[in-house]
């Protein structure tokens, strides 16, 4: 690629960043409405984990039990918008009736969909964070073991990973205008409960947690509660790290793969419409 | 003169409900470069087809299109950079301000932010929308102020090809006079060929140098609108461009409007 057509790949990238936060300032009502559902589905994860104690009769760490739930909560919030944002760039393209306009512009999927996911990063960090600060008030939360370095370092690399299970996702709504969002919708409720984001992988059967060892959700949760709760450094949690670079590597580029292959499909079946 | 499109035997065929629709059978056009090109025809004769194809968001089944000797399907992203359009509905984010519309396709074009803010203004100016209304979401725009907006937005990117699908079609008569003295003017300031479909008889023949009838997915004539009319003297007395339709098509426009009605 010339510097010349890289300069105008950062700028088509910089216009779908921008275009995304506009639409976070013009939609703004709706902004607060996920927020308000967001922070309540957390605080109520928080108070469920600090009223265990009261239902099961014994002694517990109410303190690790209430972080245990809320960065299940926190994280699965953080992962869902990456997921969604980029799943349903094609959907919102569709309802806002561009999808023409926006496919017919000389600009390389790789940039349309990776900006679209950079997008989907900067505002789940910010998000999160803000959800964060408001469940705070709420718990006097004890992050004195936390390796929030780690932390960090799980969150960059599950961010890798989901991003690619985003744009494999965005296929269904390319491909399936009437059914696809539907589909992305049960496949996100199955990853929620595959991938232990309240609970142990463990405790589920056996054959639940085979199909939860490929979901990149349940070695972020595992990796994100061992450097919170436990204090664990990156090198300490090899065994969370892995599979999520691995998969990252192998979802994200077959992702933009197959996108551009049933972008190709789309184009001969004449689905690439706003109508469908 | 070099051909800006060349579209030779396409076909396309679509499966609906396990019905194979073929909505073009073995179209060929030759627009030469710096023309208005029309392309007239009833709902469902396939000319929103043939734009689609021509925007590389479609691919054809048989045959071949190419823009400036560019295929459409194998150099789609060259041909993407010599193409933009105005379609019938003039497709924006709703609730984003005009300018932030024409500053989102501005960069997906790779215009820089300042050369964009620049073109906008100075598109804005000649076509005649009110700077101040740049601000206002598209919602609020009246569907002429919109069809405005979509020229900015075609012509912000300096294409070399504009396709016009319908342009016209739905807008008020101030509106449409409007956007067809726009026509008019780029046809006379720029270099620009554009391929229009439309409804109205009127503004094809004022507006075009060559004209295409399509019906059924097949061409049935094509020449200049004078000679179209010259073809069919014989048969009908100070013929009009309407009668040449409703000699190729066997309908009149008024029919052809209202099945665009009924299925739109």
């Amino acid at each position: 690629m010339s510097s010349q057509q890289l300069v105008k790949e950062l700028r088509a990238s910089w216009a779908f960043i921008e275009r995304n936060f506009n639409f976070s300032k013009r939609y703004w009502k709706w902004e607060l409405v996920f927020f308000v559902y967001t922070m309540a589905n957390s605080v109520t994860m928080g108070f469920i984990g600090k009223g265990v104690e009261a239902f099961s009769g014994t002694k517990l760490d109410t303190s690790y039990l209430i972080l245990y739930m809320l960065l299940g909560s926190i994280l699965w919030g953080y992962l869902s918008i990456l997921f969604e944002i980029v799943a349903e760039t094609v959907a919102w393209e569709r309802w806002e009736e561009t999808i023409e306009y926006t496919f017919m512009a000389p600009v390389r999927r790789a940039t349309h969909l990776l900006s679209t996911c950079g997008y989907a990063i900067l505002y789940g960090i910010l998000r999160s964070g803000m959800i964060l600060l408001v469940v705070s008030i709420f718990f006097d939360l004890n992050l004195q073991k936390a390796n929030l370095l780690s932390a960090a370092g799980i969150l960059a690399v599950s961010s890798f990973s989901f991003v690619g299970l985003g744009i494999v996702a965005a296929v269904l709504p390319l491909i399936s205008p009437e059914k696809g969002v539907q589909v992305v919708h049960i496949f996100q409720a199955l990853l929620l409960m595959f991938s232990g984001v309240y609970y142990e992988v463990d405790v589920l059967p056996g054959w639940m947690q085979q199909v939860g060892k490929l979901s990149p959700a349940t070695y972020a949760l595992r990796g994100m509660r061992a450097s919170v709760l436990e204090g664990r450094k990156m090198t300490e949690m090899w065994s969370s790290i892995w599979p999520l670079i691995l998969l990252g590597a192998l979802l994200l580029p077959s992702g933009l793969m197959f996108f551009g292959k049933m972008e190709k499909w789309a184009k001969r079946r004449g689905v690439l419409k706003r109508s469908g | 003169m070099a051909d800006a499109l060349f579209a030779n035997n396409v076909v396309k065929y679509f499966k609906k409900s396990k019905k194979e629709i073929t909505a073009l059978k073995g179209v060929s056009l030759r627009i030469k470069e710096g023309e208005i090109y029309g392309l007239l025809g009833p709902n469902g004769s396939g000319k929103s087809t043939f734009i689609r194809i021509a925007s590389t968001l479609l691919i054809p089944d048989r045959g071949s299109v190419s823009v400036f000797g560019h295929d459409v399907d194998r150099e789609a992203s060259t041909v993407q950079k010599l193409i933009n359009r105005v379609s019938v509905e003039a497709s924006f984010f709703r609730k984003l301000s005009a300018i932030e519309n024409l500053s989102f396709s501005a960069g997906l074009y790779g215009i820089s932010k300042k050369e964009a803010i620049e073109k906008i203004y100075y598109l804005s100016d000649r076509f005649g929308l009110e700077r101040k209304r740049l601000k206002d979401p598209l919602e609020d725009f009246s569907r002429g102020m919109q069809q405005k907006v979509a020229i900015v937005r075609a012509f912000m990117t300096e294409p070399k090809m504009l396709l016009l699908d319908e342009p016209t079609t739905g807008l008020d008569p101030r509106a449409k006079r409007d956007v067809q003295s726009l026509i008019r003017d780029v046809k006379k300031n720029m270099s620009t060929t554009m391929l229009l479909t439309t409804h109205d008889m009127d503004e094809a023949e004022k507006l075009c140098d060559y004209v295409a009838i399509i019906h059924l997915g097949m061409i049935v004539a094509v020449g200049k609108p004078a000679e179209l009319k010259n073809q069919i003297t014989g048969k009908v007395e100070n013929p009009t461009f309407e009668d040449v339709f409703l000699e190729y098509t066997g309908m009149t426009m008024e029919d052809a409007q209202y099945q665009e009605v009924e299925t739109a």
